[in-house]
């Protein structure tokens, strides 16, 4: 099979289908029209930006437009992870500037780790296969690192009593919050372990079903896919443990006293919204 | 032993006072007049200027987990992390006192290894009481270690407590109840109304001994009690 382009007609046909959507909506008073087509549009106006971009990027081929939308993304996805939490720790600044520098360090370790030693693209930094990668890391750690944050909070105020308890036993800032710590990580870990055992037989992954539709063999599709897996599953982890250790250091000072008056609940920001 | 040196809390005056090997004193005053806070700062758990110095050691010269090895704070209501009051006792020498405590203060075996949820009030702070002196820590901050305690049991603690005292360690108490500062503290603190109807001269340290008795009686009362020298 080669590679089939789609036309406006295709894409057209393919949004037909969204009238089911608008059917049940309708049908069942749902009063999901409105959302739904604005959710419609946006993601047809975001992914044609994000491809005429993309396009523009790989044909300037420059190393400073590739920083300058590596750059966006993970300001992007660092506010995604923390903006829809519903405790805060520290104030906003401290919030947003923790799973920023825990998605950076992970996401530029992983993509860099992906670019230079597995594919070995030529220059190193072509965006072509940097900004895909960069953009999958960041997705998954993302949903990590919101993971980590929020079951911290959530289990640090619960635990409260007894982390203080602790405390005044002699523990640790790190002995007294271990089980909290560990609960987000597992909390946060758990996604990309489940989407590594239900790859192939519950899901197709993305990546590889385009690789494929797109042409490829399906072994090479598969095995660019296991990569991509492991480095995502990598790096999750590394930006989950840093989030993580990073969240127990601003909750304690180093008298190892909890400050749970950085503990802020930050209701409105509701974590159901349609995106 | 324990040397506080103008300590700062909030909405108190700067508080200074010595507390000596095998001595008690108690903090006294309305609620809210900051003698859970007074604790918790000793016990280096909040952050409060001045300076606390045990043995010779100033708080901020060790680790603030040694710190508190050494000196412990009991809170009124203890919190548990695991399943069994047992559990929460690792070390094996400190099991071994923890269990003997628990013994002394009139809990059966069987307590320490049952679902914390299902002890009562007072089984648990007896329970927290006997978890927090199995290590040995030097100065025990007591808050309302009897408050959910009947007679028999309120009477058992004391019991624990006086022999803490006789093992040269220090305490501090909290309580409410009058007649148990009288037997167990030498000198009392005065918090609030309490210090204001004392008529304290200005300037001086804020403790002072209670109306009823003087320092020197009460530690010649005690050692009667115990046949020991003040």
């Amino acid at each position: 099979m080669t590679y089939h382009p789609l036309g406006v007609f295709d894409l057209l046909f393919a949004g037909l289908l969204l009238c089911l959507n608008a059917g049940v909506s309708i049908g069942f008073r749902l009063g999901l029209e409105r959302t739904l087509l604005i959710a419609a549009l946006r993601m047809v106006v975001q992914l044609g930006a994000v491809g005429f971009i993309l396009k523009f990027a790989f044909e300037q081929g420059s190393p400073g437009l590739t920083a300058a939308l590596a750059g966006i993304m993970i300001l992007v996805a660092s506010w995604d992870a923390v903006a829809r939490s519903n405790h805060r720790i520290g104030d906003a600044w401290q919030h947003w500037g923790l799973g920023a520098s825990a998605m950076l360090f992970s996401g530029l370790v992983g993509t860099l780790y992906c670019v230079t030693l597995l594919i070995g693209s030529e220059p190193w930094w072509s965006p072509r296969a940097l900004l895909p990668i960069l953009g999958m890391v960041l997705g998954n750690t993302l949903t990590g690192v919101s993971l980590v944050l929020d079951t911290l909070a959530t289990t640090t105020r619960r635990e409260r009593a007894a982390i203080e308890a602790r405390l005044a036993l002699g523990a640790t800032r790190i002995e007294a919050l271990r089980e909290c710590l560990a609960s987000a990580l597992r909390t946060a870990l758990l996604p990309i372990v489940n989407s590594m055992a239900a790859a192939g037989i519950v899901s197709l992954p993305g990546m590889m079903t385009g690789q494929i539709l797109a042409g490829a063999d399906p072994v090479e599709a598969a095995k660019y896919q296991i990569m991509i897996l492991c480095v995502i599953a990598g790096t999750t982890a590394l930006g989950v443990l840093l989030a993580g250790i990073g969240a127990v250091w601003l909750l304690t000072d180093n008298r190892h006293r909890l400050l749970s008056e950085r503990l802020v609940s930050a209701p409105g920001q509701d974590a159901t919204s349609v995106r | 032993m324990l040397k506080v040196d103008r300590l700062a809390i909030a909405g108190l005056p700067p508080l200074s006072f010595d507390v000596a090997a095998g001595d008690c004193i108690a903090i006294e005053g309305p609620s809210g007049s900051g003698k859970t806070r007074i604790l918790r700062a000793i016990a280096d758990l909040d952050a409060a200027g001045g300076y606390v110095s045990l043995e010779g050691a100033e708080r901020t010269e060790l680790p603030a987990p040694v710190w508190r090895q050494r000196v412990r704070y009991v809170s009124a209501e203890p919190a548990w992390w695991a399943d069994t009051a047992r559990a929460h006792v690792t070390r094996a020498p400190d099991r071994h006192r923890f269990e003997r405590m628990a013994g002394s203060l009139g809990l059966a075996p069987g307590l320490l290894d049952a679902p914390i949820a299902r002890l009562s009030t007072g089984e648990r702070l007896r329970l927290g009481l006997a978890r927090a002196l199995a290590d040995e820590p030097r100065l025990i901050l007591l808050d309302e270690p009897t408050g959910a305690l009947d007679a028999t049991a309120t009477a058992l603690t004391e019991e624990l407590i006086r022999f803490q005292l006789l093992a040269r360690r220090a305490v501090i108490l909290v309580s409410h109840d009058r007649a148990q500062i009288d037997r167990l503290a030498q000198r009392s603190l005065l918090l609030g109304a309490a210090m204001a109807t004392a008529a304290q001269p200005a300037g001086a340290d804020v403790t002072r001994a209670p109306a009823a008795a003087t320092a020197d009686e009460r530690v010649a009362t005690l050692a009667r009690r115990w046949g020991t020298q003040p």
